[in-house]
């Protein structure tokens, strides 16, 4: 092998795998928890949060740094809710004991 | 913080994410899932952060979200559940536009080069057009959820032509902008705007029960737009988490066209039950006969019973009946009868819809099963129930040539008596007449879910 990776390459590698976890794991949830699931996959996917933070980081405020800010907002809102509403969801599937006490 | 540092913090969220998903392989082990979810994402944020100069933009735009999220979370019906879903695609999507938008503006911000190397541009571009979709997609899908427009298909002539060649057009834009030495701005927004415009088209001929199909894929569309985003920037956390929930929503997707025995092509390209009204029309030469009761009767049926099996559908999330349906689960199972409870995968408009809605009204999960858990034990039972669910349940499914032949089905019809909670005699989503209601056993009890439950309750 002559010269280095293209980081385009190392990125697909780890594309490919984490397609090969995500498959794995996912089909071991419960059909009870698809609702869960997707809010849970949601929530997550405001991961573009990170991108968004990025876009509005530079110092030298210009329209992309708004547009970034935005976008933060918007992540913003699908990490808090995401997680939260799945967090109310999954208090819902607590086992109840027969006097009905928590 | 050095850049080996920041890696190995994203590696560790990129960790926590995927336990987060291992988490919600069973009930117990589901809340500490999601608490690792939240630990990942703090990371993730507190680690991007000391990559950024704007700390008090950022975080008062963090903290805006996160009431605006905490307070739709804290609010939302369970019965809203889809609707919510698709709305934080939709959030997805636009957010990745953006940030597309911005990279493509000031690539330096991102660690790129000033001129936009070829394949950041190709990454870009796939990011930008699978946002936009995303964005527009889910707007519908919002929309048609909640009622704000009608669940029916809209379907013209042309229509997969047109989309196909606005297809062409936008690919031919990103080639145009791909291509270009310098920053092609009209090339990148024109494809942008297509894009858009493409998710609107796409998703408008796909009806209302087949939602659980188009909320999945939407759902993995928005984990492939954060990994494209995350391909761009160079970042294995993002592609992780991206590519998890673009797998997830792949899976969830198969899920539910296997249970519609439909290939996942024909769900997408739409207008399925759109010309419903002809085939229930013509298969009615002779006037069937069915048998129609009243709530106290079925609940005297019930009473008497051993065993009820209690089929929900949309039409219980439409009533918001689940609480009265527990309470009259309770008085049976006080009675003596075993009450169970058993769910189609694409009962609802989303995966697992019924489950939420059944566990918001406590009742216990172990008396929920699933399809495969319950179908043998119908032949046993002596009343099913059979709430606002149609096509699940029509045994049209077992006879060849039928539009829905195919498709697993809970055997309802298998049982002593079958008892149909419904509006009226209208055709389900399938636009299929459904023999099940004309059986010698079937009561039909018309009404809305909720009245005739409570009804049901106050006569046990």
């Amino acid at each position: 092998m002559v010269g280095e990776i293209d980081p385009v390459i190392i990125n697909l590698t780890v594309f490919v795998l984490a397609i090969f976890v995500g498959y794995h794991v996912v089909w071991n949830v419960t059909p009870a928890l698809h609702t869960p699931l997707m809010s849970v996959t949601n929530a997550i996917s405001g991961i573009i949060l990170v991108g968004a933070m990025l876009a509005a980081g530079p110092a030298e405020t210009d329209w992309g740094v708004w547009l970034g800010a935005a976008a933060v907002t918007l992540a913003a809102i699908n990490v808090f809710g995401g997680f939260l509403v799945s967090q109310r969801m999954l208090e819902m599937f607590k086992k109840k004991d027969k006097k009905g006490n928590v | 913080m050095s850049a080996n540092m920041v890696a190995l913090a994203y590696l560790v969220a990129s960790v926590f994410f995927i336990l987060a998903l291992k988490g919600l392989s069973s009930p117990e082990s589901a809340r500490r899932g999601n608490l690792f979810g939240m630990v990942g994402m703090a990371i993730a944020v507190a680690t991007t952060l000391t990559l950024t100069q704007n700390w008090v933009l950022i975080l008062s735009c963090i903290a805006v979200g996160g009431i605006i999220g905490a307070i739709v979370a804290q609010r939302v019906q369970m019965t809203a559940m889809p609707e919510l879903v698709a709305f934080m695609h939709s959030l997805v999507g636009l957010a990745a536009v953006f940030i597309a938008i911005a990279a493509v503006n000031n690539p330096v911000s991102f660690g790129l080069p000033e001129t936009l190397p070829a394949g950041s541009k190709l990454e870009l571009f796939l990011g930008t057009f699978i946002g936009a979709m995303t964005w527009s997609g889910s707007v519908i899908a919002f929309l048609k959820l909640s009622g704000r427009m009608s669940g029916t298909p809209v379907v013209f002539t042309g229509q997969h032509m047109i989309n196909l060649l606005l297809a062409i057009i936008m690919i031919g834009f990103g080639l145009w902008f791909f291509f270009t030495e310098t920053t092609n701005w009209t090339a990148f927004i024109a494809m942008t705007a297509i894009a858009f415009i493409l998710g609107f088209l796409i998703i408008i001929p796909i009806g209302g029960a087949d939602m659980p199909v188009v909320i999945s894929m939407l759902n993995s569309y928005s984990g492939w737009a954060a990994a494209g985003i995350g391909f761009s920037l160079g970042n294995p956390m993002l592609i992780i988490a991206g590519s998890l929930v673009g797998s997830s929503g792949a899976i969830l997707s198969y899920i539910m066209c296997k249970a519609m025995n439909r290939p996942f092509l024909s769900v997408i390209l739409g207008g399925f039950g759109s010309d419903g009204g002809t085939v229930a029309a013509d298969s009615s030469g002779e006037q069937k006969t069915y048998r129609s009761g009243s709530a106290e009767d079925a609940a005297f049926l019930m009473g008497n019973a051993d065993s009820v099996i209690i089929v929900p559908g949309y039409g219980l999330a439409v009533a918001r009946a689940q609480h009265a349906v527990k309470e009259l689960a309770e008085m049976l199972h006080e009675k003596g009868v075993n009450v169970r409870f058993a769910i189609h995968p694409v009962a609802g408009r989303m995966p697992g819809h019924m489950n939420v809605l059944l566990a918001e009204a406590e009742i216990p999960y172990e008396q929920v099963l699933e399809m495969e858990e319950i179908n043998s034990d119908f032949a046993n039972t002596d009343v099913v129930l059979v709430l606002g669910a149609n096509d699940v349940v029509n045994p049209a499914a077992n006879v060849p040539g039928s539009p829905i032949y195919g498709m697993p089905i809970l055997d309802a019809h298998k049982a002593r008596t079958v008892m149909v909670v419904k509006r009226s005699m209208a055709v389900g989503y399938a636009g299929l007449d459904n023999d099940l209601f004309y059986m010698d056993k079937t009561m039909m009890i018309f009404g809305d879910a909720k009245k005739v439950v409570e009804n049901m309750v106050k006569a046990v």
